[in-house]
């Protein structure tokens, strides 16, 4: 008979549970209760549902998964009762299940402190999906709320309440912020960041009852007689275990409570095992998931037969509360016997760290970093394995330029150093993996699982995998192509140092055979950002990729879009009326697109001189819908109409757009300006975002949407326009420089070393010195802008590339379109050859006209 | 087989191609003069897009082999044989093309008719 498991709890640890045992168990009768309607999903990242995450996306399984892995699932079974000696347990609705091994893994709940008035409508707390509805629910009729508790989930919990849009509050018993995490320190410097971003923070307060208010819904009323109005309060006050199954079945529990457990994960009954949050092990409680998979893992194993043992964890955190860098490693406060402390603190770059040395001063105990975690893998290595420190430890918190430590090599790592602790993941492990084929980051991550836990591990595992690869002579090619033993950047390089003008010298002295449809184009764009040149002229020409090649894009049937621009996507009534004559004139298909401009479809190559030059003489400009270089500069109406806004959003995305449009870039480039918090001009998913504040503009960087959706950055805050202009000046010709080939903004932000902190340092700092340069680069280009499309109708040799034939006035009787909703499309295959069929000429759209002929005389 | 005059070669464009009616056909015709041959011509159409485009891709060369890839779905095209080196099934008629004093000839008749499975 295979044994009977039974688990109650399919949260994090006990999903962990499930999968772990599965593995080890073919055989074994898996049955899962869960308490919640929603399967095991990841509750690390609860808070990116207000970032748009969906319950789905944070889904750790399927029913479809676990009925796969023959493993049977009941959600919304809350256990009622356990009765140990008959080996069963009750559910609320009565069903009785039986079991040989009984799995706790209940996790626990959020503490609601007994304070007078804390269970009115408006009172909630935060751990689970479902809180997270109601909480969405109540911000709706709120204006003001209020996070009860300072530590690290209040944090959180505030973060997602200023990004509700609520005027946030966060009110903490003791003295200071995260008092568990840090020092005292630690603790003021986070209070100020976190003030600097909007949040009013209140220490040393104890609530004493809620009450209704005056302004608001409630009023808090302290115990030193102050009180606070808000519409809504989140209890973040600690949690507690849910351990009441573990009373009732005559488990022991310990003083403070938490299920008993042994190194085996064991509680004091044989037959049952306790796992995760609910788990008291050694007097501790863990409330981290790292240790809770560890205990997942040992309970699985146990209870198959092995014998892994579970011997404590690292409560060592690194986190990002509200854009805040937060680090706490091993014994932040410095509580072990003659322990010494260095602290660094840095009021200009607004970072403090300390690290807690023992007596001797060559091991590492603990470190508190607040503000710039950059330090973190390297000093929690050093404190995982007792490695000895250097002579000066001091430089493991020194900025670089103060002659800092070299990040720790990973050569220098044992190989039992854990790298990433949530799937216990140690360097052997990542070594053999590359031993067995993985020979890139993605291929360790897949078949290691590591960093796809918390994530905290990511740069650690790059820089191991990285060494070793390199170790095994796996060079980590970035050639351009076959044609050029170079990266783009290099290229770029050698365009500017050696004042290379064409392709033709180019590949003459640095390539080879005749270019390919990848370098081509490439190099195009390197000097086009280099020289700004115009790209039709006869030595570019040939670089062009199929949209630029016509300067409009080229559409399904080999017809163009033409897109001109709409700066700011303000238009007037006589130049919304000149579109449309165009449009009916040429019988274009006419779209709003999502860029806040209007696309006409339909074009024949050799119209499109003739279009254009209409279009030009009523005062458009072109829009660059095909090119690699700026699009458009999305705004929202802003202050001058919209009663929320707080600057002219418009008039800035108009200014920004004039100033970029046609700077050619490795990728293309989209901007937005929204007039306040609002956003209705979504420029937190741009390339380059800009949201009005009260005082000024928060530039926001590296946004995308697109096939990988990526959040921007907050870069800077409350800058004056100047400022503004000379940030977006420097990130823009940096990202120039150096990104790969069709790399946006946001993947490439992500592969450049230092991330955030180290563009910042390049741009606002100046670190590399290459600011007044990129300056001079970006005003070359502004100021040598010109309409490509002005350009081309003037140069007759350019137009003449504007036909279907060479030799032949026809047009391509192979695009055909016929009518839907009242404007055309493309025929389909089947409608075309039914029209051959029927020997009927295709519908006609205007054929070249003597304006055509004008145009190309 | 006879020729057919298209233009001279200033209407071709250097390292680029344009399209020429020959006979209701359309011929992509590609100036690549660093070659022991400088002009060539395949079919226009492109197989795969089902659009008249191949004269308006990028020229380029692949393992020494001179290419054209389609501005549509980028498949490379060898511009001697009109082999698609992405589906060996997938051939585009070739025609023959010479220069003479300045004056570009097509073959009236593609000399490699084109295969494809269908
Ligand atoms: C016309 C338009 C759709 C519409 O009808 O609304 C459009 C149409 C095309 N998009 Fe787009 N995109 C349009 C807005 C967008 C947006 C929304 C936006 O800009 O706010 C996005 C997501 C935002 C982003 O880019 O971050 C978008 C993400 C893409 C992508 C994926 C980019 C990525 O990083 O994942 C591509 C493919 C690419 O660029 O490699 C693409 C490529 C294309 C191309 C150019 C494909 C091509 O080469 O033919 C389409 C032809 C345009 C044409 O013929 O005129 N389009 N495209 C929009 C033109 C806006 C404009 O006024 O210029
Ligand atoms: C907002 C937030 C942010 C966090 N951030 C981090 C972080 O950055 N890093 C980190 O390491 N940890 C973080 N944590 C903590 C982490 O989520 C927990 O440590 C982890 O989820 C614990 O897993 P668990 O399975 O033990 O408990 P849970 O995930 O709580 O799962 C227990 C499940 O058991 C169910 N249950 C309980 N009793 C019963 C019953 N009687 N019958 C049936 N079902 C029952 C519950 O409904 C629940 O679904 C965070 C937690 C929150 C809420
Ligand atoms: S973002 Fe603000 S200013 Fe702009 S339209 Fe929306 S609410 Fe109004
Ligand atoms: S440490 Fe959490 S994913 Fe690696």
């Amino acid at each position: 008979m295979p044994q009977k498991i039974l688990v109650i709890g399919n949260g994090m640890v006990g999903h962990h549970f499930v999968e772990q045992m599965r593995g080890s168990d073919q055989h074994a009768q898996i049955t899962v209760l869960c308490g919640e309607a929603n399967l095991a999903y990841d509750r690390v990242y609860l808070s990116s549902v207000f970032n748009g995450k969906t319950a789905a996306d944070l889904a750790l399984t399927t029913h479809e998964n676990y009925q796969k892995l023959n493993i049977t699932v009941h959600t919304s079974q809350w256990v009622e009762h356990i009765d140990a000696t008959q080996k069963q347990l009750t559910t609320a609705n009565g069903t009785i299940y039986d079991y040989d091994k009984l799995v706790l893994a209940t996790g626990s709940y959020p503490f609601v402190p007994p304070i007078k008035g804390n269970d009115q409508s408006h009172c909630l707390v935060y751990r689970t999906l479902e809180d997270l509805e109601q909480i969405k629910k109540c911000a709706n009729d709120s204006k003001v709320g209020v996070v009860i508790g300072g530590g690290l989930l209040g944090l959180e919990a505030a973060n997602a309440l200023k990004q509700l849009g609520l005027n946030t509050h966060v009110v903490e018993f003791a003295p200071q912020l995260m008092a568990v995490q840090l020092d005292q320190q630690g603790g003021k410097l986070l209070r100020n960041k976190i003030e600097n971003l909007g949040v009013s923070v209140h220490t040393g307060k104890a609530t004493s009852e809620i009450v209704a208010g005056e302004q608001c819904r409630y009023r808090l009323n302290f115990a030193d007689g102050s009180h606070l109005e808000t519409d809504l309060v989140l209890f973040s006050a600690g949690i507690r275990p849910y351990d009441t199954l573990g009373n009732k079945a005559g488990l022991t529990l310990g003083e403070r409570g938490g299920i008993v457990i042994n190194n085996a994960c064991q509680t004091s009954n044989k037959d049952i095992f306790a796992i995760g949050e609910c788990a008291l092990w050694d007097k501790k409680l863990f409330g981290l998931v790292a240790p809770g998979y560890n205990m997942a893992r040992v309970a699985a194993s146990q209870l198959s037969g092995g014998d892994l043992q579970f011997n404590g964890a690292d409560m060592s955190t690194k986190l990002k509360l509200l854009g805040v860098e937060v680090g706490s490693i091993g014994d932040a406060h410095g509580a072990t016997a003659n322990a010494k402390e260095l602290i660094y603190q840095d009021p200009i770059r607004d970072c403090y760290k300390k690290i807690v040395l023992n007596e001797s001063g060559d091991k590492l105990l603990g470190a508190v970093l607040v503000g710039d975690t950059s330090d973190y893998d390297t000093l929690l290595q050093y404190m995982l394995n007792d490695m000895a420190l250097p002579e000066h430890p001091e430089c493991l918190i020194l900025p670089d330029s103060a002659g800092g430590a070299p990040t720790l090599s990973s050569s220098a790592l044992p190989d039992t150093a854990t790298i990433c602790s949530c799937h216990n993941v140690c360097k052997s492990d990542i070594i053999s993996a590359i031993d067995n084929g993985a020979n890139e980051l993605g291929a360790v991550k897949t078949c290691t699982k590591a960093s796809t836990g918390c994530g905290g591990c990511t740069a650690l595992l790059k820089s191991v995998v990285d060494a070793e690869l390199a170790e095994r002579g796996v060079e980590v090619n970035n050639h351009l192509c076959e044609h050029f033993a170079y990266s783009r950047q290099e290229l770029l390089h050698l365009v500017k140092v050696e004042k290379i003008k064409t392709f033709a010298e180019l590949l003459k002295s640095h390539g080879e055979g005749h270019g390919c449809e990848i370098c081509k184009p490439a190099v195009g764009s390197i000097l086009a950002s280099t020289w700004n040149d115009y790209i039709l002229s006869e030595q570019h020409v040939s670089l062009q990729d199929t949209n630029d090649n016509y300067l409009a894009n080229m559409q399904k049937d080999g017809s163009y879009s033409v897109v001109p621009r709409i700066a700011g996507g303000e238009v007037t009534a006589e130049k919304l009326i000149v579109l449309g004559e165009v449009a009916k004139e040429f019988n274009l298909y006419c779209k709003v697109t999502g860029g806040q401009r209007i696309d006409l479809f339909g074009a024949r190559l050799e119209q499109l001189p003739v279009i254009w030059q209409k279009l030009i003489a009523a005062g458009f400009e072109t829009g660059h819908a095909y090119g690699k270089s700026l699009r458009t500069v999305k705004s929202c109406v802003g202050s001058t109409w919209c009663r929320y806004g707080v600057q002219d959003s418009v008039g800035q995305a108009i200014a920004i757009e004039d100033r970029y449009k046609g700077l050619r870039s490795p990728h293309k480039i989209k901007m937005a300006v929204s007039g306040c918090t609002r956003e209705c001009a979504e420029a937190q998913s741009k390339d380059i975002g800009i949201i009005a504040t009260e005082s000024g503009w928060n530039l926001y960087v590296c946004g995308n949407g697109g096939m990988r959706p990526r959040h921007a950055d907050l870069f800077a805050t409350d800058l004056d326009t100047t400022t503004l202009i000379t940030y977006i000046d420097r990130i823009l010709m940096f990202y120039v420089n150096t990104a790969d080939k069709l790399q946006r903004t946001s993947v490439w932000l992500e592969n450049l070393e230092g991330g955030l902190e180290y563009l910042r340092q390049v741009v606002i700092d100046d670190s590399l010195g290459i600011c007044a340069e990129l300056e001079q680069q970006m005003a070359h280009i502004t100021n040598t802008y010109a309409c490509e499309w002005l350009r081309t109708i003037e140069d007759p040799n350019a137009v003449k590339r504007f036909r279907q034939f060479v030799n032949s006035p026809d047009t391509d009787e192979n695009i055909v379109f016929v009518q839907e909703r009242n404007q055309i499309r493309p025929a389909t295959e089947a409608e075309k050859s039914a029209l051959k069929y029927a020997q009927q000429r295709p519908i006609a759209v205007t054929e070249i006209t003597q304006e055509q002929e004008d145009v190309l005389v | 087989m006879s020729w057919y005059k298209i233009g001279t070669l200033n209407d071709l464009v250097l390292n680029s191609g344009i399209c020429a009616q020959v006979k209701n056909q359309q011929v992509a015709v590609f100036y690549v003069p660093n070659d022991k041959q400088s002009v060539f011509a395949i079919s226009n159409f492109d197989p795969i897009g089902k659009a008249n485009v191949l004269a308006r891709g990028i020229v380029g060369s692949l393992q020494a082999q001179l290419v054209v890839a389609s501005p549509l779905y980028k498949q490379h095209f060898c511009l001697k044989t009109g082999q698609c080196l992405e589906a060996e099934t997938i051939r585009v008629p070739v025609y023959k093309a010479k220069v003479e004093h300045d004056q570009v000839f097509i073959s009236s008749q593609p000399v490699l008719a084109a295969s494809s499975v269908s």
